[in-house]
């Protein structure tokens, strides 16, 4: 077990690309860290990098307090699970899980102690003898994690490794990552495209695009205190709504959000200091649909009504995605199945501002 | 034929027509019979210039000399007691397992270098080491005969240049039986090299990376990745040049004519020795059928552990 540190890491690729800016990022011993982001943002590049697959271009990568720049992939003590899991076809599933160990020298009974071992943990003991082809995706995935469990490295590293699996078998081997994390406590580092998979695994998430980390928190950080427009439309699911607007002041001392000419919602009190010194400013409004639900609660402090003309409404079981347009832009609400709403008509919506977000026009950085 | 069944079928009063016409449509309609016809000229050409003069060459060889009299497995029999073909026994299996071996070695060697060649480059040398495969084996044999040439020899006079004594390279039996291999294995190593390059080339990048991370070293991924994932490959090519190799006939005739003293003679060109050369065809093609067990035996085998390969690794 060890902790990994990146430092001023850069990669920069034949041609003068950077796929990597010169990121820093700590990680703990035995914490679970995903990086997410969008295709692109650098996120595999990183991840490779800390497994010796990639070069880097300029830093320093640390895996249990050593410099590993120069160290090849054999010699960082990691192990890795793949997209598309890797598992050597002509190898039998025992044979894949103990091909790393055979390779260290490890005496036979002890190979078949920890393939045991991680079988019964994964559950998987029933195919050791199986050729991988023999294998659903589920059980290749399983293997590949097997193979990894085995050499109980410092550090394990997931690229992407539900991709390749239907949506209702991912749910279900998330959840088996978690369980093996809390049984294994290796240090942990995932990649994923994934904000679901990435907020459900997670100790800390880290949000990278355009080769920066954007932001590092825990889940709830970065979906209740997003520092940029880019968190907060990438963490969440439907994303937030992100509306033109100006902040204006209203009589008495208050301000409110004015969005086009028919959106004019007040800020609650409590945040009226933050967003003075930005009055009369070009400034972007972000409200997540959970916090635009249908009439109630109004008198609250901060639970403002408004009302939209709909355009579509999705019903789905538990809840209804209702969607509008302001002034052009696409807003969108979860509100409650019960709630009476058709496209054409005007909606009664409560919007709960004490969630409400603003963020500079051109920087997007949330103030 | 089915032309004109479909005449009658039309001509055929109602009633008793509609049937054997619907059933001719549905025939040639499904997709097994237009297959079918669609492989027909080949199945014919295979059938003409393959299965009728190898079934032939089989009546031929149990034949008397003059072609008169049945003689059974006579004629085999004779061969097998000639030293002389107990040499072309010999000389054929050195001849086609050292070139083989050495074609496929090199081809792995140069599939290898080529592989880790940046991609813009990959080309010409890919291109530059397919000439041989590309020239008439014939012209390109030809040019060898006269570079092993007694009086003219170029590399004679490169042994020359450092004071060392010339070499009668296709005089000596060794000598020469050393030459028409080096010969073939110029020609058929580049078809090994573009076999295995297109093999690795499938090997997913992925398992090299799983393996160095498992702690492979370059020899152990080369062990335990790369040569289980071309043993298809590498059994198909080595297969397909051994019958080739076996078969030669361009390279022993044109540089040797068999000689010195039949020291060089393969199953081919002792064949045309004796049958075309000396007339008597039966015992000429009772030699060129010594090659089909051999040739036989190998391919079952070879196919078999291809095919039990392919249903192991097929994902």
């Amino acid at each position: 077990m060890a902790e990994v540190s990146v430092r001023k890491v850069v990669k920069e690729y034949d041609g003068g690309v950077q796929a990597v800016k010169g990121i820093d990022l700590e990680i703990a011993d035995h914490e679970f860290v995903v990086l997410v982001g969008p295709s692109g943002c650098g996120k595999s590049t990183t991840l490779r990098m800390i497994a010796g697959l990639e070069e880097i271009t300029g830093g320093e990568i640390w895996i249990g307090g050593d410099v590993v720049n120069d160290v090849p992939p054999r010699d960082r003590d990691i192990a890795m699970v793949f997209q598309n899991y890797a598992l050597y076809p002509h190898m039998s599933v025992f044979d894949n899980m103990a091909f790393g160990l055979k390779l260290r020298k490890f005496p036979k009974d002890e190979i078949k102690r920890r393939v045991d071992e991680a079988a019964r943990i994964l559950d998987i003991g029933m195919l050791l003898e199986r050729k991988p082809r023999a294998l659903s995706g589920g059980q290749r995935q399983r293997v590949a994690m097997g193979r990894a469990i085995v050499r109980n490295p410092k550090v394990f590293l997931f690229d992407e490794p539900l991709s390749n699996l239907d949506a209702k078998l991912r749910v279900q081997m998330r959840t088996e990552i978690k369980k093996v994390h809390q049984t294994v406590k290796t240090t942990t580092v995932y990649v994923t495209h994934d904000q679901i998979e990435a907020m459900t695994l997670a100790d800390r998430v880290v949000v990278m695009n355009h080769g920066i980390i954007e932001q590092v928190g825990t889940p709830q950080e970065l979906y209740h205190n997003p520092t940029s427009r880019f968190v907060a439309g990438f963490i969440g699911s439907p994303a937030m709504n992100f509306l033109p607007c100006r902040i204006e002041e209203a009589g008495g001392g208050g301000l409110f959000v004015q969005s086009g000419s028919n959106l004019r919602i007040p800020i609650p009190a409590a945040r009226t200091a933050r967003y003075a010194p930005h009055k009369n400013k070009e400034m972007v409004f972000g409200i997540r649909p959970e916090h635009l639900v249908e009439r109630r609660e109004v008198g609250k402090a901060g639970f403002e009504p408004v009302e939209l003309l709909v355009d579509v409404v999705e019903p789905m079981g538990m809840e209804t995605m209702v969607h509008f347009f302001v002034d052009g832009a696409p807003v969108c609400a979860r509100i409650d199945p019960a709630t009476h709403a058709a496209p054409e008509e005007m909606l009664a919506l409560t919007a709960d501002m004490n969630q409400m977000h603003i963020m500079e026009k051109d920087s997007g950085k949330v103030v | 034929m089915a032309g004109s069944s479909g005449i009658a079928a039309t001509m055929t009063p109602p009633g008793a027509g509609r049937v054997p016409m619907g059933m001719m449509q549905r025939f040639l309609q499904r997709r097994s019979t237009i297959a079918f016809l669609l492989c027909l000229p080949l199945i014919l050409l295979v059938a003409g210039f393959v299965i009728y003069p190898a079934f032939y060459a089989i009546y031929l060889s149990m034949l008397n000399k003059k072609m008169t009299a049945f003689v059974g497995l006579g004629n085999f029999a004779f061969l097998l007691k000639r030293h002389t073909f107990q040499l072309v026994i010999f000389q054929s299996c050195l001849f086609a397992i050292t070139a083989v071996m050495m074609k496929a070695l090199l081809g792995f060697i140069l599939a290898h270098l080529m592989h880790n060649i940046p991609s813009t480059n990959q080309k010409i040398w890919r291109g530059l080491l397919l000439v041989p495969w590309v020239i008439p084996l014939a012209l390109s044999t030809l040019t060898w005969w006269w570079m092993f040439d007694p009086s003219y020899s170029a590399f004679n006079w490169i042994l020359n240049q450092f004071g060392l004594d010339n070499v009668p390279w296709l005089g000596v039996g060794w000598i020469a039986r050393l030459c028409t291999i080096t010969v073939n294995v110029w020609f058929g190593t580049p078809f090994f090299m573009i076999m295995y390059l297109a093999a690795l080339k499938s090997v997913p990048e992925q398992l090299y990376e799983a393996a160095a991370i498992d702690g492979a070293s370059a020899v152990q991924k080369l062990i335990f990745v790369t040569l289980p994932m071309m043993r298809n490959i590498i059994s198909i090519t080595v297969l397909f040049s051994l019958i080739t190799t076996f078969a030669d006939f361009d390279i022993v005739r044109i540089l040797t004519g068999g000689g010195p003293q039949d020291m060089t003679h393969v199953f081919a060109t002792y064949a045309f020795q004796v049958g075309i050369q000396s007339g008597d065809i039966p015992l000429g093609a009772a030699d060129s059928l010594f090659m089909f067990p051999i040739l036989a035996f190998a391919a079952f085998f070879v196919l078999r552990g291809v095919t039990q390969r392919t249903k192991e690794i097929a994902t």
